[in-house]
Formats: structure tokens, C-alpha cells, sequence
């Protein structure tokens, strides 16, 4: 199935080292240098202390389900085909939180706490998404 | 130095909301604009600060210029603001300082686009989320609105035993209210059981706990207190305002739950030397029900968590201790938070007819905006 028309990722100079790790199937958050706190997304400064000095860290993949919601209403009709479908705020279990899908689950087996660990879908062009499953 | 009742809203217009084919973003902010300032008995040559909003529909790089020269009008004072659905308080916010500031004498507050005459509702559920979601980082997940908003409900619902009923009654009790006004979009009573079996949207959140997709039209003047005495209204005196904002985009949110209306509550209150007990009635940005919870809770009129037992009570209905979106809201009315100020307005001027809560004399206004991201809160006085 083509995934063609969905809005995909177009990197920029600051997250580009970001969706590369995603394409080796690495999920990689940023870390200051200055002040050690760790951020996504990845920006140019730090949030915290607005250093520049940042480095990547490989994420453990592994974390937990903060909030979900299931669609049945797509954005647009790129989307239509995979209704019923979860989106929701995983937080890592290195404490930062991202947008995603839950996968490989049931929508309605989802639970808000519930133990997830990232998956990657190779969307194409270049680009491939962290996802999460039930682990 | 305090901005405390020195400015004073002194006209309000709006437009019927019903689509026109082919009407345009400009011509309901141009038609909402001469409404009010019929209302103030004032000319367009008395304004001398602009402040617009923007359009999803036709939009122009510099709306607000762009409506000054449809107007024919020069400003010494002119600027858009886009905060998303925070803008319209947010601009009385601006209109305010500016008067203090010295750099206008009488400031035109315009917000209104042509929502359902220019656009079909894909493209308008599909542009909103364009502006609101993270391109990069939500956006490739298939979010929308209203699955961005059902994050939060989902969330409110684990934390503090919220339940899709209360949820639904906040859109009951604002369908009741919009029966009343003759210019709501949304004639039809509703119940508790039919906002549950309406559509589902993104859990868990249903079609009836979504807000209207409309045009709208909506216009305020405001001025100093001083001016505002020569006007032909009884002027409604600013006596408190604020902003607060915590974040953009909902994944960066640092609370799912709370928002930053709890700081622009806290220095509205603060400005008018008030609190939550002395408000009569209160107009909260209704864009989804879980919002208007939220809502109750941040500006402190319940504690966080206890919106939901609150407003199952019947505490914010016409008879309530705490009535709410007397209009009918967002959510049955018409889109835009400039109706939550112009019906605010009404009420304190005794003019909002069998709606009217016996004597309002308070009045609390919120806008917000992005994803719980953007926050404006007004307090105002009809003496």
C-alpha cells in the first residue's frame, strides 16, 4: 500500500542527524553538554540553558504510554485507509515525550501506562518513522 | 502601573453567521466592523489603532493592513496578532496597552473569516491542523485537532475520573443556551446520550463534543474609561487581563492537564482585585468540551480535576451558580472566540434578553489557542 500522499518529515539542518539515526532504525535524542538534560525534538540550542554545545544519545526505545486517542476521523484521505488508527504521547523511558503511533495492538486494547518499545516504518523516501508497539 | 478599568469596551458587532456563498474573510471582518461601530455611535474616522486576526481561507501576508485599506481607514496602530484561537482576547489585551501607552486613542478589534462560505470542512479540518500540528514530529502521524485535544481528554479521563458524560454535558448545557439566541447556528436540543452516540471523531471525543467550522464575523472598540463616558453604551470596563503559554505543540506540553489559563487567570485576577467567587458568568473557549473542563479548573473557579463533577451538578447552567457560554458557545453558536467578549459584554450591559443572568455585573472571558498552547483571560465590568 502506498504511502505516498501521507505528510512525511522533511528534514532540516538541525534534525537531519535525527531522521538518519531513524533510517539505521536508531531512535536518537539530543543531550547538552552544558547542563546534561536531554531534549526532543532536536533543535540548535538546548531549551533548557540555550547552549549549543549538543550531542546524540540512542534512546532506549523503550517506554510508556502518556496519552492516546483513536482515530476515526482522518486529517485527510492519505490517512482513510488506516482507520481505525492510535496516536499518541509516548514518554521514554529516558523522560522526554514524543508524538507517535501505536502499533501492532488492537486500538481499543491501548491503555493509558501501558509498556511500549519503538518500532521503525520504513515510509519511504529516505524516510522511516519511530512507532511504538506493545512490549 | 496598573491597566485596571482605564479601558473600556464601548461597541460590539457581529455578523449572521449563516454561509453566504461567496462571501469573504474581509467582508465579515468589513460588516462586523461598521455593526460596531454602530453600536459605539462612533465613525470609521475615530479609529486610530486596527488589530485583526487572520484567515485560513485568503490569506494575506499582512491581513491587518489589508483590512485597514478595505476600510479606508490609516491607522497610527496596526497589527495582526496569531495566537490561534487565543487571538481575540489577546488583541483586547494589546488594544488596552496600547490605549495606556499612549499610542491609540480608540482601537478596532476585528476577527472573522469565511469558513464554511470559502472553504469546504476537509479543507478547513486539514488547514487547522496545518498550523497546530508539528510538521516534522505530528503531522506524519495522522493527528488532527481533535485528536490532539482527545489526547488531553484521554489523559484528564485517567487522571481525575473524568467521564464521557461530563464531557458531554458541557456541550448539552451549551446547546440549551444556544436555543435562546436567536442567531445560533445549532436549533436543535440535544442530550447526554446523544453527544455519545454522535460520530466518533478520535476517542474520546464525538462530533458533538467538537466545536462548530463556521464563518463568523465579530468586532469590538475599545477606548479609554475617559472617552468611553461620552459613548452612547454603557461603557464594560477591563478591570483585569492576562496571558500564560506553556508550550506549542501538545507532545512538548509540560502538563497534559493543566494550562497555562492558570497563569492567565491568576494575573487577571490579580490586576482586578478579584477572585474566581466574584464572577457572575463566564464565557470559556469552547473548541472542544474537554477544553471548557480545563478551563473551569486553571482559572480557579473549581479545584483541578473537580471540573467534571462541576458541570454534571448543573453549576453552569442559565440557573446555575456558574452560567456558562450563555450564548451557546463554539460549540452550538458560532466559531470565534470574539463572541465569548461580545456576549460577556451583553450581559453586563443587561441587553442579552432571555439569556440574560440577573444582575451580572462580572463577567470572565477566555480565548485560547494551538492546543491548550496560547492563553488570554479578561475580566470585565459593567459598572
Amino acid at each position: 500500500m502506498s504511502d505516498q500522499q501521507k505528510p512525511l518529515p522533511v528534514p532540516t539542518a538541525e534534525t537531519r542527524v535525527y531522521w538518519e539515526g531513524c533510517r539505521r532504525h536508531e531512535l536518537l535524542l539530543q543531550r547538552c553538554r552544558a547542563c546534561g538534560r536531554l531534549q526532543f525534538y532536536p533543535r540548535a540550542v538546548c531549551a533548557t540553558c540555550l547552549a549549543e554545545d549538543l550531542e546524540w544519545a540512542k534512546s532506549s526505545g523503550r517506554g510508556t504510554v502518556y496519552s492516546y486517542s483513536v482515530v476515526y476521523r482522518p486529517p485527510s484521505n492519505a490517512f482513510a485507509s488506516d482507520v481505525p488508527y492510535v496516536t499518541a504521547i509516548v514518554e521514554l523511558e529516558e523522560g522526554v515525550r514524543m508524538m507517535s503511533n501505536v502499533v501492532d495492538c488492537p486500538p481499543d486494547a491501548v491503555r493509558i501506562g501501558m509498556p511500549v518499545s519503538v518500532t521503525f516504518d520504513d515510509a519511504g523516501d529516505d524516510i522511516a518513522l519511530p512507532k511504538f508497539r506493545p512490549s | 502601573m496598573s491597566c485596571s478599568r482605564s479601558v473600556a469596551i464601548v461597541g460590539i458587532g457581529e455578523v449572521d453567521p449563516r454561509p453566504v456563498p461567496g462571501r469573504t474573510s474581509l467582508a465579515l471582518n468589513a460588516l462586523a466592523t461598521k455593526a460596531a461601530l454602530a453600536d459605539a455611535g462612533l465613525r470609521k474616522e475615530d479609529i486610530d489603532g486596527v488589530l485583526t486576526g487572520y484567515s485560513l481561507v485568503e490569506p494575506y501576508g499582512m491581513y491587518s493592513s489589508v483590512l485597514c485599506e478595505y476600510l479606508g481607514i490609516q491607522p497610527r496602530y496596526n497589527a495582526e496578532i496569531t495566537v490561534g484561537g487565543a487571538t481575540p482576547c489577546t488583541m483586547v489585551c494589546h488594544a488596552a496597552a496600547a490605549i495606556v501607552a499612549g499610542l491609540a486613542d480608540t482601537v478596532l478589534v476585528a476577527w472573522g473569516d469565511n469558513r464554511a462560505s470559502g472553504a469546504s470542512r476537509d479543507a478547513i479540518v486539514s488547514r487547522v491542523v496545518d498550523v497546530a500540528g508539528h510538521p516534522q514530529f505530528e503531522h506524519p502521524y495522522g493527528v488532527l485537532i481533535a485528536s490532539l485535544y482527545a489526547l488531553i481528554a484521554q489523559r484528564h479521563m485517567h487522571e481525575y475520573c473524568t467521564t464521557p458524560e461530563q464531557l458531554a454535558r458541557v456541550a448539552v448545557t451549551c446547546r440549551e443556551h444556544a436555543l435562546l439566541n436567536e442567531y445560533a447556528l445549532m436549533r436543535q436540543p440535544i442530550t447526554v446520550s446523544d453527544v455519545l452516540r454522535s460520530k466518533p471523531i478520535a476517542t474520546p471525543l464525538h462530533m458533538l463534543d467538537c466545536c462548530l467550522v463556521s464563518d463568523y464575523g465579530g468586532a469590538v472598540i475599545v477606548t479609554s474609561a475617559e472617552r468611553a463616558r461620552d459613548r452612547r453604551q454603557q461603557p464594560v470596563h477591563i478591570a483585569g487581563m492576562g496571558e500564560g503559554h506553556t508550550h506549542e505543540h501538545i507532545s512538548q506540553a509540560p502538563s497534559l492537564t493543566t494550562s497555562g489559563a492558570k497563569r492567565s487567570g491568576e494575573l487577571a485576577f490579580r490586576m482586578a482585585g478579584m477572585r474566581p467567587s466574584d464572577v457572575d458568568v463566564v464565557e470559556l473557549y469552547d473548541c472542544f468540551t474537554i477544553t471548557v473542563l480545563v478551563e473551569l479548573e486553571d482559572l480557579g473557579f473549581v479545584e483541578k480535576g473537580a471540573a467534571g463533577p462541576f458541570v454534571e451538578s448543573g453549576a453552569i447552567d442559565l440557573g446555575g451558580s456558574l452560567p456558562l457560554n450563555t450564548y451557546g458557545g463554539m460549540l452550538s453558536a458560532v466559531n470565534g472566540g470574539i463572541f465569548h467578549i461580545i456576549e460577556a459584554v451583553r450581559q453586563l450591559r443587561g441587553e442579552a434578553g432571555p439569556r440574560q443572568v440577573a444582575g451580572a455585573r462580572t463577567a470572565l472571558v477566555h480565548n485560547e489557542g494551538g492546543i491548550l498552547s496560547t492563553n488570554a483571560t479578561l475580566i470585565l465590568t459593567g459598572d
